[in-house]
This record gives C-alpha cells, structure tokens and sequence, in this order.
C-alpha cells in the first residue's frame, strides 16, 4: 500500500502550510460593514436612508450649537452677537439659571437650602438604592425627610422634630408589641404617635416661625426644576407604601376590604391625571374642613399620591399573582401568621419581580409631574412657558429651553431606567 | 384506632372576635365599614358647611345655559349661543377625534420601529433604539409643546404665500403648511345619492363594509373548495375586485371631486383646515406612545421562539404562512394588552390638549365651562365620569379580547 505509492509521487510536503490571510471582503471593518448595513439591497436602502436623516439631523443642529451665545442679556443682543449666522441663545439659560432651577419667588440668598437638601438627598437614597452599602445609613434616611422639609420650607425647627418624635414613638410601640400581636402593635403606635403630634402642637410656640434660624418659604413660592424633583420624590415614596397596602387589599378574602381597594384603583387609573390636579385645585378644599387652609403643594401631593399608588398597586398585584401557591401554603404550614408570612416570605419575593414595573411607574410620574403647569403652579416647564417666554427680554427663545428641559427629563429618567436594569440584574439569584 | 372527639363546645366569648379566625374577618371588616362611613360623613360634613358658607349647591341646571364662547375646531353644529352641553358635546367629540387618530398613527410608528429595531442592519436598530430612548424618556407635555412651536413659531404665515415673489409655495398646490394649520384637499360629491354630505359619506362606509363582507365570503368559498378538491382556487383578483368595484362605482356615480385650498385676502379658504393644536396633540401624541408601542412589538416578536418558526417551515409552510399561523397569532397575544392600555393612555393624555388649547372636554367642560359658571365640582365629576366610562369601555374590550385569545389549557 505504502509502497506502491512511494516512487509515483514527486514531492510531499512534511510542513503544514501557513494559513493564508482571509480574503480582503471577509476581514475587519469591510466584513463589519457588509454583514451590518449592506448585506443586500433592502438594507443597503435602509443604511442609505438612515445616513441621510443623520446627516440631515446633524447639519441642522450642529452649527445651532456651536454657534451658540452663552453672555448675553436679552435675544436682541444674541441677534446681535450672532449677525444672521445660526446660532442657539444659550445665555437665556445662564442669565434665568436660578429660575429654571429654583422658580422665581425663592427667596435668592435661601438657594443653598435647596442645594443642601439635594445633596443630602443623594446621601439618603444611596442606602436605599445600593443595599451593598452599610444598612445603619438607613438611619440617615429616615431622618431625612423632616431635615429636607426644614430646609426647605424652612420656618421653626420644633414641627419636624414633633413630627419625627411622633414617628419614633410609634416605632417604638410596635417594636416592644408589635411581636407578641401585630393589630395591637399595629394601632398601639398609630396612638403614640398621634398623641405625641398633639402634644408637640401645643408645646410649639405661637409665631415660633417668624424669628427661626432658617427664614420660612411659602410653598407657593416654590417652583423650577427643584419643584419636579419635590413632587417626584415625595409622591413615589409615599405611594409605595400605599400602593404595597392597596395591591394587598385586593388580593384580601374580605370582600369588603377588596371591593373598597378595587373600586379605588379602577377609578384612580380610569381618569387622567388633570382631572385629579384640577381636584386638587379647585375641589379638594371644599372637602377640608372649613377655616383650615391646606396649600395647594399639598393638595396636589395628595392626588398625585393616589394616582401613583394605584398603579404601583396594579404592578405588585401582578407580582403577587406571579408567586406560585406554593409559597402562599408554605408560610401557612410554617404556622406564620398573615403579617408575618407577607413581610417574611411573600412581599420579599413579589416586591423583586416588580422592580420593574415600579420602576416604570415612578418615571412615569416624575414626567407626569410637568402637568402641575397646567393648574399654573411655575414648575419647570410653567416657569419655561410662563415667566421666561413671555418676558420681553427672552420671548421667542424656544428650543433652547424646550430643548434644556428636555436634556435634564432625559437625564434623570434614562438614570432611573438604567440603575432599574443593573437592580434586575443583581437581584436575579434565579439559576439560568 | 384514635376517635375524633369533637372540639369542646365553647361559648362565644368577646375575644374571639380577633382571635378566632372564623369572626376575624368580620370584625375587621365592620370596623372598616365604620371607618368608611366616618370618613364619608366627615368629607360629606365639611362639603355640605363649606357650600353652605360660599352660598352654593350642587345643580346641573347651568348645562342647559348659553355658554358664550367660540369653539374654532369641532365637528358639530355650534355656536357661542349654544349651550353649555353642547359645548362639552363638542370637546367630547374632539377628544375622542384627536385619540383615535392617535391611536391609529401611534401603531404605525410603533409597529414600524418596533419591527426595524430588531433589524438585522446595526445603524437602523441603534436609530430606532434612540429615537425609542428619547421619546419614552422626556414627558409628553414637553413634546405637545415642542411640537406646536414648530407649528405656530416656525411655519410661515399665509402671507408667505401671496404675490409672485412668494417666500413660500403649496406642496402640489394643495397643501398649504401655515402657522395657522395645515389645509389639504376636501372631497365633495358633485351629484350625491343623499342631501347631507355625512349620508354620502356613511353610504361611502356601506360600500365598505360590503366590500369587507364579499372578500370574506370569497374567502370561505375558497377554503370549502380548498377541502373538497385539495386546490386553492386563485382568490386575489376577485378579492381586489371585491373591495375596488363598489368603491369606485360609488365615487363615479357620485361624482366625487376635490376642493383645493386656496389663498383669499389674509387666508386661506376652502379644503379642509386641520388646526395647529390639533396637529401638535396627535403627533406628539402619536411619536411619544409610537415609542411605548414599539418596545411592546419588540417584546411581542421576541417572546415567540425560533423553534416555533423553524417548526412551522419544516412542517413545509411557506414565509408567509409561517408569519400569518404561526408567528403573528402567538406574538399578537403578547402584543394586544399592553397595546389596548396604550390607546387608553392615548385617551388620557389627550386631556393635556388644555396646555396648546384644543378644545377638547378637558378644555371646554373642565377649562372655559368651569371659569364661566364657577361650578367646579359638577364640572369635575362630569369629566372624570366621560374619561371613567371611556377607560372602561376600553378595557372591558380588551378583557373580551384576552379571553379569546388566551390559551385553551385543560
């Protein structure tokens, strides 16, 4: 076999011969290109296409943004500035700065409140957000909420210290009770607190506002950017917790506790948004009683509150519906009763599968919150459209500010989207 | 062998009522109902003083009045001598005109970059991945906005259009783009069947719906040939003839012609005026949920497995059966709900029509109406009772839909 074959050939090769280089189509960029954007005539149509509204996009943007104008005082001057050549206005910008962000009754050598809050706020929803961090910074974000509104309301320093003693006093009642039953626990400190609010309401001082360290702000004069932010905050983290109790009451065995949730949710998601802020502005103080006067800051946190939570309540009952029986009738065999196995088991494992859904909500209502410009208080967009537009100075000065209000929505809210899919995918312990 | 003995026959004692899981509920229930209660009569109270000590109470009478106002966009017969209700008929009518062209609008640009995003050309998905990221991310109020400056601040005014040296021309001399609206072509029977126009045109929906019903007819006599003889009997020409003949026969019996817009003295006149808020509300309202919607197409498409379409190709269907009986249905049940919810955003969010001034029943019946006449609960609750009987409606559809299409598990 061997042998015959050994004379009738001329040359065999010993060493394997160096791969040639591909052919010059199949390498690098040019293969890239040619499986990406031109792999046959439809799609070259499209990338062709898709260039040219780049292009289009850019060329007409491009030179408007180089171009622009950051130290003028008015767009007359601009014009001037600019000669006819294009170019954005971006001084309408610098020179209304404080208004876009604070609105234009904050009183202007108050603004590091603001800052402060802001700052601090990033502090205090760090633990919250990132669960790696040490849990004890809880205990700052607890505090929280009564320094923010100190600081930006300003005004005594004793209503937020009453109003957390009261919190306190009631997490103490249902610490020492809460174990042994969670209704007595429950409602016990519901009475601590309230009984300390009453307390505290007589030991402040008539007028205990006017000479107080930090000069008090009317929430009337709230306004710009920082307004968005407020609304936003105040009303997801309120709705949380409601929305957790409403999805709970529908899923309840008493049919009166799920009808009362039921009705709730379906006619808080059936009517939009404006209808419950022109509630807040024009209905809700006849439902108050008489001689009490309820801001209007607060009328619309209350409805914006509802709504939220009737959807954040419509995404955990999705998560709870997710869960199988199992779990259900594992915390029961376990003998837990109802507090414990939603706090222990159910509500740990629902709330995860609704991160996103939450998530969702809660951007839905940070842009949602523009609406109140409707009912003309001088949000971002009310200051854009209100004050800044219509002063002589600024008026037609469209895209700059449209286009900065847009930026900073898009900003927070991609944010917001984003740190949801880093959430989804740390907590994922499921096994792919 | 153990015997049950039975439990010791207690008496009822009040503790049971929280400790015994049997009355458990009904105590918390009771106190529930006492709290709602309180809470009624205690909101009720305080409405009941503060009407009182304002000298007002609840009447619906002030519907039947003159409202005093003009309405420039509306479908019906109005004028500022006609009523209150006939002012929120019209805002009603408006409303539910701006939704459901934007819903119609909002699926085509959802589905088309909901079906490009997942192209296989990298710039197509990364522009559509963009143009998605961008809208869902700034409000809705900010795009209406935006969207009626173009119309308003960057449109030329119909004096662009007059003399010979004009700075602006129509688009095929017949749609005029000015700050004052977009006119187009209107169509208009010369030698109409009926005296009103709206019969012709709902004559016009007749042919339609006949059409649609001989296509499905010639459909179900091809399917019964198809299973009886096994050979599809060639159906696209009689179903274009189906849905062409009447329609072309209505329009040349009809005599239909097209009135152009034309330049009179400051404006435009003739053709239909589509107005500036209106255009700004459905487009932004079309480009905003178009984005929502084509995350969900995306999601829909992707949710049906590649085994399912491999299946079906080796069990020998072609392309495009593979997409109408096996894709489409099993993508369509992803896609439909969330769809459906996004109309009725669309419906909601057209209440915002109050913020470039549509008239629409937010506009008319919660905006001027309420000004007018001061009577802001009545108005309130009328309009939460429209958008609450709308959303339902909508929603009740929607549950039909998902129980027919849901899958049949035994």
């Amino acid at each position: 076999m061997s042998d015959t074959h050994a004379h009738s050939i001329a040359f065999v090769r010993d060493t394997e011969i160096p791969p040639s280089p591909p052919p010059a189509g199949e390498t690098g960029v040019v293969k890239w290109l040619r499986e990406n954007l031109f792999s046959n005539a439809v799609n070259s149509a499209l990338t062709i296409a898709s260039l040219l509204v780049i292009y289009i996009l850019l060329s007409k943007t491009l030179p408007w943004l180089l171009n622009g104008v950051w130290t003028t005082n008015s767009l007359a001057e601009c014009r001037e500035v600019l000669q006819g050549k294009t170019g954005a206005c971006f001084s309408v910008l610098t020179e209304r700065w404080n208004q876009l962000l604070y609105g234009f009754k904050y009183p202007s050598d108050q603004y590091w409140r603001p800052n402060l809050a802001l700052v601090l706020l990033l502090f205090a929803i760090a633990p919250v957000l990132f669960f790696d961090l040490p849990r004890k910074l809880l205990a700052f974000t607890a505090v929280y909420p009564f320094l923010a509104f100190w600081l930006i309301w300003g005004g005594t320093i004793l209503a937020p210290i009453v109003a957390l003693v009261g919190f306190a006093a009631g997490a103490f009642v249902f610490q020492t009770y809460g174990k042994s039953s969670f209704a007595v626990g429950f409602f016990g400190a519901i009475a601590a607190a309230f009984a300390v609010w009453i307390l505290g309401g007589w030991l402040i001082p008539e007028g205990a506002s006017e000479n107080a360290m930090l000069k008090a702000v009317p929430s009337r004069d709230l306004g710009g950017f920082m307004l968005n932010l407020m609304l936003g905050v105040t009303c997801v983290s309120l709705s949380l917790p409601l929305g957790i109790a409403l999805a709970l009451g529908r899923q309840s065995d008493m049919p009166l506790i799920k009808w009362m949730c039921v009705v709730f949710i379906e006619f808080v998601r059936g009517v939009p948004l404006i209808t419950l802020l022109f509630v807040a502005s024009v209905m809700l103080a006849y439902f108050f009683p008489p001689e009490s006067t309820v801001d209007l800051f607060l009328r619309v946190v209350i409805m914006i509150t509802m709504f939220s939570a009737a959807y954040i309540a419509e995404v955990i009952r999705g998560g709870l519906a997710a869960l199988p029986k199992g779990q259900y009738e594992a915390a029961d065999s376990l003998g837990l009763d109802y507090p414990q196995a939603m706090r222990l088991i159910i509500l740990p494992q629902a709330l995860k599968i609704s991160i996103p859904g939450i998530v969702n909500v809660a951007v839905g209502l940070f842009k949602d919150t523009t609406l109140v410009s409707v009912i003309s208080m001088f949000d971002l967009v009310g200051m854009i459209r209100g004050p800044i537009l219509a002063s002589t100075e600024w008026n037609g000065v469209y895209w700059e500010l449209l286009g900065f209000a847009a930026l900073l929505f898009f900003v927070v809210c991609y944010g917001i989207s984003q740190y949801s899919q880093w959430l989804e995918r740390r907590l994922a312990t499921d096994h792919r | 062998m153990s015997t049950l003995t039975d439990p010791p026959n207690e008496n009822f004692r009040l503790s049971m009522l929280i400790n015994d899981t049997r009355y458990r509920s009904l105590t918390f229930q009771v106190i529930a109902a006492i709290v709602l209660a309180l809470c009624i009569w205690y909101l009720g109270n305080n409405l009941i003083q503060n009407l009182r000590a304002a000298g007002l109470n609840i009447s619906y009478t002030f519907l039947g009045d003159p409202s005093g106002y003009d309405i420039n966009q509306r479908l019906v017969e109005y004028d500022s001598q006609s009523s209150h209700a006939k002012a929120a008929l019209v805002g009603l009518l408006n409303t539910l005109l701006v939704a459901f062209l934007a819903c119609i609008t909002a699926t085509v640009f959802g589905v088309v970059a909901g079906v490009l995003r997942l192209s296989n050309n990298w710039l197509v998905s990364k522009l559509m991945a963009v143009y998605v990221e961008i809208f869902r991310n700034i409000p809705v109020l900010i795009w209406i906005i935006i969207i009626f400056t173009i119309m308003t601040a960057v449109l030329p005014g119909p004096a662009a259009f007059r003399g010979d040296n004009a700075t602006s021309s129509m688009l095929f001399d017949a749609f005029a783009f000015t700050n004052r609206g977009i006119y187009t072509p209107m169509p208009w029977f010369e030698n109409g069947i009926f005296a009103s126009t709206a019969m012709n045109w709902l004559l016009v929906l007749a042919g339609f719906a006949a059409s649609w019903f001989a296509a499905h007819q010639i459909n179900v006599w091809a399917n019964t040939k198809q299973e009886a003889t096994g050979v599809r009997p060639k159906t696209t020409a009689m179903i274009l003839a189906a849905w062409l003949v009447p329609f072309l026969a209505l329009m040349l019996i009809m005599g239909l012609t097209w009135e152009y817009p034309e330049l009179k003295g400051f404006n435009f006149s003739g053709g239909i005026k589509v107005g500036g808020p209106l255009i700004a509300l459905w487009f932004a309202l079309s480009i905003y949920t178009g984005a929502f919607i084509a995350e969900n197409v995306r999601a829909g498409i992707q949710a049906v497995s590649k085994g399912q379409t491999e299946a079906a190709s080796a069990l020998g269907l072609r392309p495009r059966r593979v997409m109408n009986l096996v894709v489409l249905p099993q993508a369509l049940r992803v896609i439909i709900p969330p769809l459906i919810s996004n109309f009725l955003n669309i419906t909601k969010n057209s209440s915002l029509a109050i913020a470039v001034g549509y008239a629409d029943i937010t506009a008319t019946l919660g905006g001027i109406t309420l000004n007018q006449t001061g009577r802001a609960i009545e108005c309130v609750l009328l309009l939460m009772l429209f958008y609450l009987t709308a959303s339902l409606t909508i929603s009740m559809v929607m549950n039909v839909y998902n129980a027919s299409v849901k899958l049949k598990e035994r």
